[in-house]
């Protein structure tokens, strides 16, 4: 199969040979393994900027789930930030707010761009519209901060996993923050390799986070993990532009975040049975809102 | 590689709340409903892992009932499938298993009407891809990423021969083939992902061809 990168460190030579940014690469790649035309590309991820736009519009509206677990805390950073009182400085609290906008709406069973997932959805728009007030980025530079979390989000797809019930949290809100930091390093004017650096950085920090969704629902934690994801992408990238290196390579820490996944057990990746969704009052609200019927073995609609 | 394509990663645009849960779900009903190559009657769908835990939260069921009804994972109609599946004549059954299946998101769809029976396994591998893993009773690889074809033949010389001939004069090429059979010289089944567009006229030939007894495609 004709591939241009199977690794990060295939991705960042290749950028560093060609003097072209990751984002390049990736459509590049895209056009080689598609066999789509770059216009068509483009056009399609334009469209998910779309998309990523009108669900942070909505979501700073002020929307709320059916269950009623989550919805207005995005409207509640909002407000917050407007008082100028913010202790962690409004970029970050923008960028969280609208990382929380976006959840809040797919929650609320709304459209959504998957980012690599739904569950983290928030992470890569979030930090991209707030960074956005920052440096002022084209159109262009805005899709290729999708095209470079893509290229990412590709190689850790790829070699470990994405998914939520496979991996864990560290899997999806884990993939999504690191993803985030590397493109906000690229926008930012930083180096491929600088890239890289702030995707372990994040990455590291995401290591073993469980995927313990109370009720099985897509709400508590996911949505402040949404939160903490935007934040720590944030601070992985500033950390990578003042120049600060991982000590563990960014395959090395994306393999280890895949055996960690495959070691937790079954009660941790999705499943509604341990972590949060076991607590006393994860408990409660999944029976509130289920009723004791939730785990009825045969039940029948026509 | 089981992710090919950046949009596997910023994408799929689709209705909440999971995209493994829900978009993933709701693909493998619309390939089986593709598969099928029409609306079923009924539906009875088994549920494994944390499919089986937590479908209700997620909307398993009423994306994997949107597939059936030929529902994109972007289609906002989603939210009302059961609705329309009474309204249009599909009568469903959802059955959580307790077995562990290979991958923790896994759904087996039995699906049929008067004329025919189907029967899929598919699994949601995470962002919304999904592969299909058995079909009517055949282990099996299918991404849908390329257009495929997938041919129901006897298990006799020249079948897979006289296929590749027919492809090969309309210029198609083939990507990716599986062939499988349940016993010598019983049913079996051909598995081809091709790059090029799959056109009726194709289609018609294959039909005819001897041995060949059903013809399915799935488009990219």
């Amino acid at each position: 199969m004709e591939v241009l990168f199977r690794s990060v460190k295939e991705l960042v030579a290749l950028a560093e040979v060609q003097n072209k940014p990751i984002s390049e690469i990736m459509i590049e790649q895209e056009m080689l393994m598609t066999k789509r035309s770059r216009e068509d590309i483009i056009a399609q991820m334009d469209n998910n900027l779309t998309v990523m736009e009108n669900a942070v519009e909505k979501g700073l509206e002020g929307v709320y789930s059916t269950s009623g677990l989550t919805g207005g805390d995005a409207v509640l950073l909002q407000k917050y930030m407007a008082t100028g009182k913010s202790l962690c400085g409004d970029l970050v609290i923008d960028a969280i707010s609208k990382a929380v906008a976006t959840n809040e709406v797919n929650a609320a069973m709304g459209t959504i761009c998957a980012t690599p997932t739904a569950g983290a959805a928030g992470i890569v728009p979030g930090t991209l519209f707030a960074v956005k007030n920052k440096l002022n980025p084209t159109r262009e530079q805005m899709l290729n901060y999708l095209f470079t979390s893509g290229a990412f989000g590709f190689v850790v797809a790829n070699n470990a996993s994405i998914s939520g019930a496979a991996g864990g949290c560290q899997a999806e809100t884990g993939s999504a923050g690191s993803m985030a930091a590397a493109a906000i390093v690229e926008m930012a004017g930083g180096t491929p390799q600088q890239s890289a650096e702030a995707f372990s950085i994040v990455m590291k920090n995401m290591l073993g986070l469980v995927c313990d969704p109370v009720a099985g629902l897509v709400e508590v934690p996911c949505v402040k993990r949404n939160a903490m994801g935007a934040a720590k992408a944030l601070v992985g990238a500033d950390m990578a532009l003042a120049g600060v290196v991982s000590r563990i390579p960014t395959d090395e820490v994306i393999e280890a975040m895949h055996k960690i996944g495959q070691s937790m057990p079954s009660a941790l990746r999705e499943t509604a049975k341990g972590g949060l969704a076991a607590t006393p009052t994860g408990k409660a609200l999944e029976a509130k809102i289920f009723g004791k019927d939730k785990v009825d073995s045969d039940s029948v609609h026509s | 590689m089981k992710f090919r394509s950046v949009f596997d990663i910023i994408g799929p645009v689709m209705i909440g709340p999971s995209s493994s849960h829900t978009a993933g779900a709701a693909r493998i009903g619309r390939v089986a409903r593709t598969l099928f190559g029409r609306q079923p009657e009924w539906a009875r769908i088994h549920l494994y892992g944390s499919f089986a835990e937590t479908y209700k939260g997620h909307g398993t069921d009423i994306a994997i009932i949107g597939g059936l009804l030929d529902y994109d994972t972007f289609d906002e109609r989603i939210k009302t499938s059961f609705a329309d599946a009474e309204r249009l004549g599909l009568t469903f059954e959802f059955i959580p298993e307790e077995e562990e299946a290979e991958h923790p998101n896994t759904a087996k769809l039995i699906i049929g009407d008067s004329k025919s029976v189907m029967e899929l396994t598919g699994i949601s591998i995470g962002g919304g891809t999904m592969e299909v893993t058995e079909l009517n009773g055949f282990p099996l690889r299918l991404s849908g990423h390329f257009p495929a074809l997938l041919i129901v033949h006897e298990d006799r010389a020249g079948v897979i021969a006289s296929v590749s001939n027919a492809l090969a004069a309309q210029g198609v090429n083939i990507a990716h083939m599986e062939c499988g059979r349940k016993e010598k010289g019983e049913m079996a089944l051909m598995v081809i992902e091709v790059d090029q567009f799959i056109n009726d006229a194709l289609i018609n030939e294959l039909e005819v061809l001897a041995h060949v007894t059903q013809v399915s495609t799935l488009a990219n």
